[in-house]
């Protein structure tokens, strides 16, 4: 099982949530995809796609403005 | 939860262009399908070079407005176009042509980007598609 990591530091929507589903997609099932990002709205929503494609939320963290957002395939 | 994302793209400027690819991004990324059936301006956008060239729908000052926009769109990290397009069809996205439109604009399929349509078709594959979409937008 393979961890995957996406950078979207500084980067706007609808970004985060593309590469987050790119990296998905090319995940393999059991792998974990840790996103990294500053735009705030992509924080909420990120979640919302991970249920919406029946995957598991890990967890999701926040410090200093940076937020890591950790996927189970 | 799967569901599918049908957008009309009518006009050819450059802001409601975004406004669709970001949509249909936003849904291939939440786990729908989506397809974006290219009509009038917005075709124009599909030609060989043509992505980047509509002006701003509103203020677009000949130009100026659309050179500050896209100023501020940088300083903010927004993706281009292409970008989005690229992403839209590497997450399965589809690509429709008016073939209508390409007959009254005299356009040819060899002044368009056919690597990127998926269909040159008219209303009926519009309506087959929308119907059985949750989402769909005349843009």
């Amino acid at each position: 099982m393979a961890e995957i990591k996406v950078d979207c530091t500084s980067e706007t929507c609808p970004v985060p949530l593309v590469e987050t589903r790119k990296a998905l997609r090319k995940a393999k099932e059991g792998d974990v995809v840790e996103v990294i990002g500053t735009h705030p709205a992509s924080k909420k929503e990120i979640p919302m796609a991970v249920k919406a494609l029946g995957l598991e939320l890990i967890d999701v963290q926040e410090e200093g403005g940076v937020w890591r957002i950790r996927i189970r395939r | 939860m799967a569901g599918k994302a049908t957008i009309i793209v009518h006009s050819g400027d450059m802001d409601k262009v975004y406004s669709a690819l970001i949509v249909a991004n936003g849904a291939l990324a939440m786990g729908m399908e989506a397809s974006l059936f290219f009509t009038f301006w917005g075709l124009q956008r599909l030609k060989k070079g043509g992505l980047e060239k509509g002006p701003l729908s509103k203020m677009n000052m000949l130009g100026l407005g659309k050179w500050m926009v896209k100023r501020r769109m940088k300083k903010a990290g927004a993706a281009s176009l292409e970008r989005l397009l690229q992403d839209f069809k590497e997450l399965g996205g589809k690509i429709l042509a008016c073939d209508m439109t390409m007959e009254i604009m005299r356009i040819k399929k060899e002044d368009l980007r056919d690597d990127l349509i998926s269909d040159y078709c008219a209303v009926g594959t519009y309506i087959n598609e929308a119907r059985e979409s949750t989402i769909t937008l005349f843009i």
